[in-house]
């Protein structure tokens, strides 16, 4: 870190990320909010418990093999073999995956992935709630946590990533590389893990269940909100400069830049971010007709629409895909649900996968013939490339494995909760003695109060 | 004596590289790591199988039927 400004920029960069993963933290508080607020009084410990866990089980594998995964995978497997080179420096026994004065960004840029890995292995936490066997969504939540996003990430998400220089793929602020993906990805698993008790009427009318505290609910996706700034920030590289990139930008002026090292600015995502929400926000509630949870997620997927182009697009079109994202996203919700019997307990699938891949494809049409990269040779962005990123992201990566690895658990029987648990509650089942003490306490205390000649109630 | 090869801090910055305790076994630490992850994954999914066989004949109708209503 020899020289003013050079050590300036590295100061200004650490600190950059670190506090992009403080806001991202937010994300992870909204999600674990949203899923208690939605499951009943009766899973409320399991729910909590079931999402918390995902942050140290992702975290370590993520540490173990989910960096390295996205240095050595931008060719791999089918343009190129693993990139040793960049790989070795962030494996987990390399000397920069931990306290050393000349490497001072790689632990954060680290956890600004990280952060990414757990939303998107809560995104699938939210759909399961309420019957999913915890042990099974752990191992699904480190597969897509640590496996599967990552993947996506090396190939549509890294400056050398085949499907950017290939395809031309654009996927700024990860409307198919995280969204797509994880709503793909639970997609696979409901649909073996099947619906909670009750979901369905005999005759197969769906019915609803409404969350049992709108408050927390409410709160919650305002966190994810809230995180989702963090979530922006963290996909842009702050301050850069040409010479640094190497590309073929000419000149000496310094910019922030997209994942792909293509410019952009702090400005353009701030007007785009807020348009899109605002967008998603007021589409929503009209097609709901003022229901207030889709009006409240709408916001969400609107942003989530606009984001693979939103540090290009000009605001009033953040404004209109977000919108036309979230009419389609809330139709072919229901349309999915009547259809297949399928029980996404908070959208999920929807809100996230439906929203990404409409994102995807709507940005290769508004996007059309912009370079997707500052590198020479790379393909402009275009439908074709995006429509096949969408469903590289959704199917293949994301509801593939997703359903393969539900299948083999529930082969196996260890998927599901047995139906006497999942109606007494897991709560019951698994915090019964908490559920006791408390019984037995009140009982005391009501003792005491009579003893004291108070009546108890 | 000292764990991570530096026992003063008079020394260029420029020069130093990891400073972490017991360099050299980073691959045995990693090791370590992921037992005690794959570890933790079989204690708990042998925990919650037991837990929930047990628990499929526990349930007490009566305050099975005050959980559903409370909701």
């Amino acid at each position: 870190m020899d020289g003013n400004l050079n050590a300036l920029t590295t100061v200004f960069t650490e600190f950059y990320y670190w506090v992009t993963v403080v806001f991202m933290f937010l994300i992870h508080v909204g999600f674990c909010m949203y899923e208690v607020g939605a499951s009943r009084a009766r899973n409320h410990m399991h729910t909590l418990m079931k999402n918390i866990m995902i942050i140290p089980l992702v975290t370590v594998t993520f540490f173990f093999f989910g960096w390295w995964i996205y240095w050595a995978f931008p060719n791999f497997p089918f343009w190129g073999g693993l990139d040793t080179e960049a790989g070795a420096a962030n494996l987990p026994w390399a000397d920069t995956m931990a306290t050393n004065l000349g490497d001072r960004i790689t632990g954060v840029f680290w956890a600004a992935f990280l952060l990414f890995s757990w939303t998107a292995a809560s995104i699938v936490s939210g759909s399961v709630i309420e019957r999913i066997r915890s042990s099974a969504l752990w191992v699904h939540a480190v597969m897509i946590g640590s496996v599967w996003w990552i993947i996506d990430a090396a190939w549509g998400w890294h400056y050398g990533g085949w499907m950017v220089r290939v395809l031309g793929y654009h996927d700024a602020y990860a409307s198919g590389v995280i969204h797509a993906i994880a709503g793909g990805y639970a997609l696979g698993v409901i649909m073996v893990l099947g619906p909670r008790l009750g979901k369905f009427a005999k005759d197969g009318t769906p019915r609803d269940i409404p969350p049992h505290n709108p408050w927390l609910l409410t709160i919650g996706i305002f966190l994810i909100y809230t995180g989702f700034w963090g979530f922006y920030a963290a996909c842009n590289v702050p301050a850069i400069s040409p010479e640094a990139i190497d590309g073929q930008i000419t000149g000496v002026t310094w910019t922030a830049t997209n994942i792909y090292l293509a410019p952009t600015t702090l400005s353009a995502i701030t007007f785009n971010f807020l348009m899109s929400l605002s967008g998603g926000l007021m589409a929503a509630y009209v097609i709901s007709k003022g229901d207030a949870f889709w009006t409240f997620s709408g916001g969400l997927a609107g942003i989530i629409t606009a984001s693979a182009g939103n540090d290009l697009y000009h605001p009033v079109q953040a404004m209109i895909i977000a919108a036309i994202g979230v009419v389609i996203v809330y139709k072919l919700h229901y349309w999915v649900e009547r259809r297949f019997k399928l029980d996404d307990a908070v959208g999920a699938v929807a809100v996230h996968g439906y929203a990404g891949f409409v994102g995807l494809v709507i940005s290769g049409f508004v996007l059309w013939g912009v370079p997707s990269s500052p590198y020479e040779g790379y393909a402009t962005i275009n439908p074709v490339g995006q429509i096949t990123g969408a469903v590289i992201m959704f199917f293949v990566l994301g509801f593939l494995p997703g359903w393969i690895l539900a299948k083999i658990q529930s082969a196996a029987g260890v998927l599901r909760i047995p139906e006497e648990v999942e109606l007494q509650g897991l709560d019951y089942a698994e915090h019964h003695a908490y559920e006791d003490a408390k019984a037995a306490i009140i009982a005391a205390d009501k003792e005491e109060l009579a003893a004291r000649g108070v009546p108890a109630e | 004596m000292s764990t991570n090869g530096y026992t003063s801090w008079a020394v260029d910055l420029a020069e130093v590289g990891p400073i972490y305790p017991f360099q050299g076994y980073e691959v045995l630490m990693v090791i370590v790591g992921v037992v005690f992850w794959i570890g933790w994954h079989r204690i708990q999914f042998v925990r919650e199988g037991e837990h929930l066989e047990k628990a499929r004949h526990t349930g007490d109708e009566e305050k099975v039927k005050a959980q559903l209503e409370r909701y």
